[in-house]
């Protein structure tokens, strides 16, 4: 059974990240979009956290390793309440605390500085290996980029994860997942240094490893589910998930990877976001006001 | 007080503040034989990770046991250390992770294994990182001090330790302070910065100086960043010449911090002594003679520096 709520809340997400995005005028659409459903799974389905307590010592931890797709969690963490989603539009300017890249420092709730590919497994390792010597419940989830995986630290850090603080210590309060979009900056992953088998490699260096399709909500609560209950060690769920997803003309094409729409583009974005027709849509807009609000506003971009 | 190598020191004050502080833990990659933690890990198997010859990794860990709440020490060679920059930079420095990088083998003073394990640019690379002080202590004495403060000290902070032995140099009633220098001798003519392997050096080199009638000022410079801007600029004044002296690469190391900052505040004729080029084999003594950083070659740059 899908999840409505958790599918009503992904869907506003992907607004925002258009939204965001298209306001910035630079950015990474691609990624967010193709990762957006395992955040939102995570924070709304899973995730013991506070968004008015963000320093509360027991909430669990998310690290975005694949730090160019900030604006999921962003949106995410803004429908959650960590800030007012009004302060989405400032992404990337000068002084906010929406910086390009995750910067923990500037944002309470984001848990580690990324975006320079290949670190948060490491961090998120120690993460989890901290938690369980102090004898704490926290739990521990780390998102990885496809193409971010050809960085030599992950593999150290694939290596070391299912050894780590063993015995006793093992790190079962860790999940990774893999966002397996199948495209990086410059072209497709497999035309840059092909992975496969990506499946092989992670079990190999001993990690339990899931397959699902990253944009089913319901394989994607179990497989979080199966992870957990694996209490002796670090899982790992390769998620095929669609670059760019929801949007028909940014989907599994590379060059969505980091560039922002035009207003008008944002707009036809979102429209098929919300699955309106293009004859339907003014009657669409004028029965959802915060929609037709954030239509109005990029129209107004287009006219700057 | 015999001579110790300051990473022996190291070891030694780990274990003894590992055994107050549940926090604590190490972080190696499958050199902690070399770096002096493997006492720390007999004594606490359950709070020392070797996580074998990935220092990324071993950097990323010990950020991730920071974030979780513990202080971890992760610890190599200070070549190998700064060689993953881009992990420390983001995430330990920009994360703002409580990691206490420890780089051992400072310097050409490892002598024999050569150039590829000597730390030669570890200063001046991790001195561009905002938020990371570096501290190189003078001795066995300083050392227990310092790691002690590092335990206390909340953020990151790089430490930088010999292989060889330490002369003690530090006055046992003297307390270490980050950004606050030591005099170890006074003097009128001249004002020798010095930082880790070569200061006992500094302290031959003002006897030999002495000789000559030539009245040399000795600072141990322990806080390279932040510098002792007070102290510096007061002795600048006093001497008018400054001089450093570092088992460290010429260009970014503490003579270049001493020559950013008196370029900017207080112009003084400037030499800085330190490693030309890349290191090689051979024995510590012979090299420091070779780089001048022997009590001899110190004293010969002061003379022709001053022109006396």
């Amino acid at each position: 059974m899908p999840d409505a709520r958790l599918e009503s809340i992904a869907r506003e997400c992907r607004v925002q990240i258009i939204r965001m995005l298209t306001h910035a005028g630079s950015g990474h659409p691609g990624g967010s979009l193709s990762v957006i459903d395992l955040v939102v799974s995570i924070m709304f389905g899973r995730m013991r956290h506070d968004p008015k307590r963000p320093d509360w010592p027991e909430r669990d931890r998310l690290i975005l390793s694949k730090g160019h797709a900030v604006p999921a969690m962003y949106a995410a963490m803004a429908r959650a309440g960590y800030f007012p989603e009004e302060r989405l539009i400032t992404l990337r300017k000068l002084g906010s605390p929406l910086q390009g890249h995750p910067d923990r420092m500037a944002l309470p709730g984001i848990e580690a500085a990324t975006g320079s590919l290949g670190q948060g497994l490491s961090i998120s390792l120690g993460m989890a290996l901290g938690f369980r010597l102090g004898g704490k419940p926290n739990r521990v989830y780390c998102i990885l980029g496809d193409g971010e995986i050809q960085e030599g630290q992950v593999w150290e850090a694939a290596m070391e994860g299912p050894k780590l603080g063993q015995p006793g210590h093992g790190l079962g309060n860790l999940t990774v997942i893999l966002d397996e979009n199948r495209i990086q900056l410059d072209d497709f992953v497999a035309k840059i240094l092909d992975l496969e088998p990506v499946v092989q490699k992670w079990q190999a260096f001993g990690w339990p490893v899931i397959e699902i399709d990253g944009h089913d909500l319901d394989q994607i609560g179990k497989a979080l589910d199966q992870a957990q209950a694996h209490t002796n060690g670090p899982t790992f769920i390769v998620a095929h998930t669609v670059k760019g997803k929801g949007v028909s003309f940014m989907e599994n094409n590379p060059e969505w990877h980091g560039k922002a729409p035009k207003p008008s583009e944002a707009i036809a974005a979102i429209r098929e976001i919300l699955g309106g027709s293009a004859a339907g849509w003014d009657g669409d807009l004028a029965k959802d006001s915060a929609t037709a609000a954030i239509v109005a506003e990029l129209s107004a971009l287009d006219k700057k | 007080m015999p001579a110790k190598a300051t990473r022996a020191a190291f070891g030694e004050a780990l274990l003894e503040l590992g055994a107050r502080d549940e926090r604590i833990v190490s972080v190696d990659a499958d050199l902690s034989k070399s770096t002096m933690t493997v006492s720390f890990a007999k004594k606490f198997p359950g709070r020392a990770f070797n996580v074998g010859i990935a220092e990324q990794n071993a950097i990323g860990i010990a950020a991730g046991l920071a974030l979780a709440g513990q202080i971890p020490f992760v610890c190599s060679f200070a070549c190998f250390l700064a060689g993953r920059f881009e992990t420390i930079r983001i995430s330990v420095a920009y994360t703002n992770a409580n990691v206490k990088l420890v780089g051992t083998h400072a310097g050409i003073a490892i002598g024999e294994d050569g150039y590829s394990q000597m730390g030669l640019e570890d200063v001046a690379c991790l001195r561009a990182l905002p938020n990371i002080p570096i501290i190189q202590p003078a001795d066995e004495y300083e050392t227990k001090q310092v790691i002690a403060y590092a335990v206390e000290h909340e953020g990151p902070l790089y430490l930088r330790l010999t292989r060889q032995n330490m002369e003690p140099v530090c006055p046992p009633d003297s307390r270490f302070r980050l950004g606050r220098w030591l005099t170890l001798n006074a003097g009128a003519d001249v004002t020798l910065v010095g930082s880790g392997g070569p200061i006992a050096n500094c302290l031959a080199a003002a006897k030999i100086l002495a000789a000559d009638g030539i009245s040399a000022e000795v600072v141990n410079a322990s806080s390279i960043k932040p510098l002792d801007e007070e102290a510096l600029l007061a002795s600048a004044g006093r001497t008018g010449h400054i001089v450093t002296v570092e088992d460290h690469a010429m260009a970014g190391g503490l003579g270049g911090a001493v020559a950013e900052l008196l370029s900017e505040v207080l112009p003084t004729p400037l030499k800085r002594l330190g490693v030309q080029g890349f290191g090689e084999s051979g024995d510590a003594k012979s090299l420091y003679a070779k780089h001048g950083l022997d009590p001899a070659g110190i004293a010969g740059s002061v003379r022709k520096f001053l022109n006396r």
